[in-house]
């Protein structure tokens, strides 16, 4: 990896609006700029933004139906946009398939996980990039030098829970099998890696576990996306908050506690006090901002449900 | 990670005795003595095989003492001529098991597979081993024609090869023609289950397999040892090698004071090693068990889904048509009946009964040998005993439903202990 150490603090370079360029010498690794989707007549991006830089953590919030899910498959390739334009490492490229973004540098880990249950943790880290002694149709597996990688990589995650490699997936914890998924993203080594609701459906020690996974992720210099219907979990890990509201920006934050009436705001569509809100309203149909009162009372999918 | 693992014991139904988590049960597994950790793991159906034995064992010792000519060298030598043809179709079925798939169609492709041998042999004179490659050919041939119409056009493989079944049918009594029944008379095919192998290539076969199984285990262990990695605890290494030792030493050593070892039954056991190898170190036989474990994923991964399905079935269909021409070449002939009856049933049960699961990615190649010679044994002992086709039928469906039983209660621990 070539780190984002020498990066100023990305955080710090953001700016409210969200639009203007970061400071001094950063460029970011990915950049969007005016993506736009539609599905026939229906417009599920319109014109969104973002930028991820190396060593940073940026969270997509945002209700159902904002367009998180259709934004990363735009990056991803499972869905290419419709409109804009897509800048990786400085380079103009155009992602139609998950291969493209394979090939850039892009990985991505549903919320599904895509695991084989009925594989060992090396097993399915190596899924679909077995190492062989040659290339012939019956070649042997090099089990010993998966196995050694795959530990080498967990410790360098510090994923310890696992009592050994050699455990079928299927019998793990939730948290751990969302760990060996990441881990899996890794051995392609990505620059940008993308992460679709990664503590959904798991319980307080998992989340914990979860999140301190993420922070390496950015300790080695990753871009990391991080879509999350859970605000204390964005604001723990992120450096940056992305709002989209109903398939636009809906404004940009740094991930500072005094910023969770604002982003909660932002999500909504209501509570006009901060100009990023209002700037984001403005698009808004006004019943939207008519029909919820206070945010924060609203029977709401931001707070975390621990289904242990 | 404790909290949400909670209720996973209490609903295995054995409170206070199951560890409370995975991290947990390894710690304890890694402590304990070896001998009562193999036997957790029996109790918990991480040890399909040797349950297997043990019903086998179970088996024997019943016909042994109810019949005097059961446990004898030449009854034996009888049961494993009796099993090379079922043994070899089951092979496919497992892989077909494996990827959550089934074929229906195996007992009429054995059966015009050896029709198609019997009669280019018999009618047109071609040379034995022609025939028999053309026999296999016909075999690939259908499973190719399977796998693909199942893949591209996503039917599922239960309706596709059950019209196999009927159409295969059909054809055998096609090839067969007016006469029905084909008698074989070219001693190339006949010498397949008529041959036995001489006292001293028994021994010889015997003592180079054990040697070539204690160097594999050492190489293995020397590897993984330089490499720094968890070794298996060496007790059971040394109890498995000479569990194949005794079993090795002590068949040859049965069926040489008899005819000796017959040629048949090393064919099926060179297949079940060969394809074990396939499944077990090769890409194809990892992705084999992905795709009968999440297809999703597998095809996420990268995995040619269709074409690993495909080549299954081919392979599937190539072994049923061996495992025809092993039959042909006990029976002398092939007729009408030839691969029908209840072969298919017994060529799926018998991995079933040991420890193959039908819902995909789990189970052995060995499951099919184990298999075959479970129901084999059966079959054998009730003929001895002069039962009846109905007893034997009733019997055989109730150890096949007790050993599915007995594998879905002891792996319901393993599938609640999942949060």
């Amino acid at each position: 990896m070539q780190g984002g150490r020498h990066l100023v603090s990305p955080s710090a370079a953001v700016t409210p609006s969200g639009a203007s360029a970061p400071g001094a010498g950063a460029a970011p690794l990915l950049k969007l700029r005016g993506i736009s989707k539609t599905f026939g007549a229906v417009r599920a991006l319109d014109n969104v933004d973002l930028d991820v830089f190396p060593g940073e953590v940026v969270a997509l919030v945002g209700d159902n139906g904002a367009g998180k899910s259709t934004l990363i498959k735009t990056i991803s390739g499972a869905g290419p946009a419709t409109g804009g334009t897509i800048t990786f490492d400085g380079r103009d490229v155009t992602v139609r398939s998950p291969t493209d973004s394979k090939a850039l540098g892009i990985a991505a880990v549903y919320q599904d996980l895509a695991l084989c249950d009925n594989l060992d943790v090396v097993e399915n880290l190596f899924l679909g990039r077995e190492e062989r002694g040659h290339n012939f149709p019956f070649s042997r597996l090099r089990e010993v030098e998966m196995e050694q990688q795959a530990i080498g990589l967990l410790s360098e995650l510090q994923v310890k829970t696992l009592a050994s490699v050699r455990t079928e997936v299927g019998m793990l914890s939730g948290g751990q099998r969302q760990s060996v998924a990441i881990a899996r993203s890794l051995l392609g080594n990505p620059r940008i890696v993308i992460l679709d609701e990664p503590t959904a459906a798991l319980g307080v020690a998992q989340t914990a576990q979860v999140l301190a996974l993420v922070s390496r992720l950015k300790e080695r210099g990753l871009g990391v996306i991080l879509i999350s219907h859970n605000l204390s979990d964005v604001f723990e890990v992120a450096d940056r908050i992305v709002v989209l509201r109903l398939g636009r920006n809906g404004g940009e934050y740094p991930a500072t506690s005094d910023q969770r009436q604002a982003v909660v705001a932002a999500i909504t569509g209501v509570g006009m006090d901060s100009p990023q809100a209002a700037a984001a309203a403005e698009v808004a149909p006004p019943s939207a901002v008519a029909a919820v009162q206070d945010p924060l009372a609203k029977p709401d999918p931001l707070t975390k449900k621990d289904l242990s | 990670m404790s909290t949400d693992l909670k209720k996973a014991p209490a609903k295995a139904g054995t409170p206070g005795k199951a560890p409370t988590n995975v991290a947990e049960r390894d710690a304890v597994d890694l402590t304990g003595n070896p001998v009562l950790r193999m036997l957790r793991k029996l109790a918990a159906g991480e040890l399909g095989s040797v349950r297997v034995l043990i019903v086998l064992a179970l088996i024997w010792l019943i016909f042994g003492v109810s019949n005097e000519n059961f446990l004898t060298s030449g009854n034996l030598t009888n049961l494993t001529l009796q099993i090379a043809a079922v043994g070899t179709i089951s092979v496919g079925v497992v892989l077909v098991l494996l990827l959550g798939e089934i074929d229906l169609s195996v007992g009429a492709v054995s059966g015009l597979a050896a029709a198609v041998v019997a009669v280019l042999s018999v009618k047109h004179g071609w040379n034995a081993y022609a025939a028999m490659a053309a026999g296999l050919a016909v075999g690939a041939a259908i499973g190719l024609f399977q796998g693909t119409v199942s893949t591209r056009l996503a039917i599922p493989t239960f309706v596709v090869t059950l019209a196999g079944l009927l159409s295969w049918q059909g054809a055998q009594l096609a090839v067969l023609g007016d006469t029905g029944t084909v008698n074989i008379s070219d001693n190339a095919i006949l010498n397949l289950a008529g041959v036995f192998l001489a006292d001293w290539l028994g021994w010889l076969v015997a003592v180079v397999v054990v040697g070539a199984l204690v160097a594999a285990e050492l190489g293995h262990r020397a590897k993984r040892g330089a490499a720094g990695l968890v070794q298996a605890p060496v007790v059971s290494s040394v109890l498995r090698l000479v569990g194949a030792a005794v079993a090795l030493f002590g068949g040859v050593l049965i069926v040489n004071s008899d005819r000796g070892v017959p040629l048949a039954f090393v064919i099926l056991v060179v297949i079940v090693a060969n394809v074990h190898i396939l499944l077990t170190r090769t890409k194809f036989g990892r992705h084999v068990f992905a795709v009968g474990g999440n297809a999703e994923a597998a095809r996420r991964a990268g995995i040619p889904v269709a074409r690993v399905r495909t080549i299954v079935f081919m392979l599937a269909s190539t072994l049923a048509a061996f495992g025809g021409i092993l039959a042909a070449s006990r029976l002398f002939a092939v007729n009408q009946s030839s691969g029908g009856s209840d072969l298919l049933l017994l060529a799926i049960a018998g991995p079933v009964i040991a420890g193959t699961s039908l819902f995909g990615g789990r189970g052995s190649v060995w499951g099919a040998l184990l298999g075959a010679l479970v129901i084999g044994s059966i079959s054998n002992g009730m003929d001895l005993l002069a039962f009846t086709s109905s007893v034997k039928f009733m019997v055989t469906g109730a150890v096949l439903l007790g050993a599915v039983a007995l594998d879905a209660a002891t792996t319901r621990n393993r599938t609640t202990i999942r949060t």
